[in-house]
């Protein structure tokens, strides 16, 4: 890479004495991503096969995977199970995340595609529209969440209000209270706050494609519709995977708008949600602990299935 | 001409749909927050009132002043320290040719995907350890788990693509990958440093689960914990005014900053992921 013509031996040991720089350069970065993630995530994966409680973290006896499932027969013959894969609230809280993270993504992918299309094209006042699309993006989530909150309030919420001004409604709704409701309030928020960066990634990518295509489609009078579904969007497919894949596993460890917006409800309750309130607030920490440790691997999972189905090149090093 | 005409309004009220849908939240909390008493709860679309009495409530409390030191403290010192380490490592990780390397920056990266949940039992432990709980060096250490990755990323990519000669030239003089990097590497590296470090200091200022989980008094409370937590003087009653008042405060600094460095932090969100 920098060998320069001065002989083998100085290049080796140029060579070698840079790559034992580099590792001390990098020794202090990776010690601390242990001492922050790797050893912490693995004291998490311990502490689900224990029975520890947060008062007494050094307490804790093997227990096996009893936290997750446990068989007992009774001596009459009944057999009662036990843990996080037979418990109804947890799966109801699966089943929550999924659905979230499902409609969340997608709406944000097809709304941020449309306004990065918008934002691709020439206008007069671009940049004071990129402007306005960043300020939900760098809103803090709580202060989203609060925001809203009083938005959809049931009595005085200014949506109730233009809902019944336009006849959408004919009554107030308690959005982020009634269980019909309130994954719905969640949504939209969560769409409100994350199409921005949804729709900067693809407009980064959409930026990369060549303009003249475009001027070559329109000779040959190919309909834009067209274009954009044969030509536009098979370019941009990079951008948009790694783009879907970040707000994913964003969406599937979700915690802190649903804590805000729409507190103890059960149906906006995610897996995030139900372990740390199982971890920290019912004072069943071994049992949280296997819950976050079974959100941990259901993301590694499918990380690695869409990065292995979807050929994704997150690191670009392939394209240089 | 008709239809052309007829396109280009359709496409200016999508654009107007765009900002109104985007700002209008923001604006809307804005006027709530110069509202008090009865006036809060009569819908306005329009700003009627001018009354600072919940700027007033909010900064005259005594806690909520601390949480924003606290905050600003919190933040700084992460992305300091995010900063230094990453610089060094990105050096090392963009510069220099060794065996494993691509597979150590695909670790990083999944670092940067861990579901901070997954982590919390066991930094509970550590923080609890090291005598760090309800202290901000809980945050400061706890942040570094999302901090660290995501500047590393940035920086390597910034850094693969300084051209080789600068370095080779330095190389040439004698100089060690220390000086290298001091020297000839950092002076290049400023816009990067502006762009890692604010998209830092946002992902600090606005965390919320770590802080929610490692304070217990309400002096040690970061802002997006203090303003979760505000309560009225009852249960039922939420005081509206001064939530939005406190959601303006923490928010504006963040919005004038991004409006500022819009251009550079468009380009540090889509380094790395999107350039392939």
């Amino acid at each position: 890479m920098t060998q320069t013509a001065q002989g083998p031996g100085r290049d080796l040991s140029l060579q070698q004495q840079r790559q034992r720089a580099a590792f001390w350069f990098i020794a202090p970065m990776l010690a601390a991503l242990f001492l922050v993630a790797a050893w912490p995530l693995l004291r998490t994966i311990w502490f689900s096969f224990t029975d520890t409680s947060l008062d007494n973290l050094y307490g804790g006896q093997w227990v096996g995977f009893d936290n997750y499932l446990k068989i007992r027969t009774l001596e009459s013959g009944r057999v009662l199970y036990k843990g996080t894969l037979v418990d109804p609230a947890w799966w109801n809280a699966v089943w929550n995340t999924v659905k979230f993270s499902v409609v969340s993504v997608i709406c944000e992918t097809v709304l941020g595609l449309i306004v990065a299309l918008v934002l691709n094209a020439e206008f007069k006042g671009r940049g004071f529209v990129r402007a306005a699309i960043l300020i939900p993006w760098a809103i803090p989530t709580i202060v989203s969440a609060k925001m809203w909150a009083w938005m959809l309030n049931d009595q005085f919420g200014i949506i109730n209000d233009i809902m019944l001004n336009l006849g959408l409604i004919s009554q107030k709704i308690a959005w982020t209270a009634s269980t019909d409701t309130a994954m719905m309030a969640v949504l939209m928020v969560d769409v409100w706050k994350t199409t921005p960066f949804m729709a900067l990634l693809i407009l980064a990518g959409l930026q990369m494609v060549p303009r003249d295509i475009y001027e070559a489609a329109k000779i040959d009078g190919i309909h834009p519709v067209k274009v954009f579904f044969k030509v536009t969007l098979p370019l941009i497919r990079p951008a948009l995977m790694v783009a879907v894949i970040f707000r994913m596993l964003d969406a599937l460890r979700i915690f802190d708008l649903i804590y805000v917006l729409t507190p103890n409800s059960k149906a906006t309750k995610t897996m995030s949600v139900i372990s740390r309130e199982n971890m920290i607030d019912f004072n069943n920490f071994a049992y949280g602990a296997a819950q976050s440790t079974l959100l941990f691997a259901m993301i590694a999972l499918f990380v690695s299935a869409y990065i292995w189905l979807g050929k994704v090149d997150l690191g670009g090093e392939s394209g240089k | 001409m008709n239809s052309k005409l007829l396109s280009n309004t359709g496409f200016y009220l999508l654009v107007a749909a765009v900002v109104i849908f985007s700002v209008f939240p923001f604006y809307y909390a804005i006027i709530t927050s110069f509202a008090t008493g009865t006036a809060l709860f009569e819908v306005n679309y329009w700003p009627k009132h001018f009354d600072l009495s919940n700027y007033k409530t909010v900064l005259g409390g005594s806690t909520f002043g601390r949480s924003i030191v606290n905050s600003v403290f919190i933040a700084s010192t992460t992305v300091i320290m995010a900063l230094f380490l990453a610089v060094t490592a990105s050096y090392a990780l963009a510069r220099v040719r060794f065996r494993g390397r691509g597979l150590l920056l695909m670790s990083i990266l999944a670092v940067s995907m861990f579901p901070q949940i997954a982590v919390l039992a066991g930094l509970i432990e550590l923080i609890k350890f090291l005598g760090l709980f309800n202290t901000p060096f809980a945050m400061i250490l706890s942040y570094t788990i999302f901090t660290l990755p995501f500047t590393v990323w940035v920086l390597t990519t910034f850094m693969r693509d300084l051209p080789v000669e600068i370095e080779e030239a330095a190389i040439v003089d004698g100089a060690t990958p220390w000086v290298i990097i001091t020297q000839v590497f950092l002076p290049l590296l400023w816009p990067a440093l502006v762009t890692t470090g604010l998209l830092a200091f946002i992902g600090a200022w606005n965390e919320f689960l770590f802080a929610l989980t490692f304070t217990l008094s309400e002096a040690q409370r970061t802002t997006p914990v203090a303003i979760a937590m505000l309560s009225g003087a009852s249960q039922q009653e939420i005081p509206w005014g001064p939530i939005m008042a406190a959601s303006v405060i923490v928010t504006v600094p963040l919005i004038v900053l991004v409006l500022i460095f819009q251009r550079k932090i468009v380009a540090g969100l889509t380094a790395g992921g999107v350039k392939g």
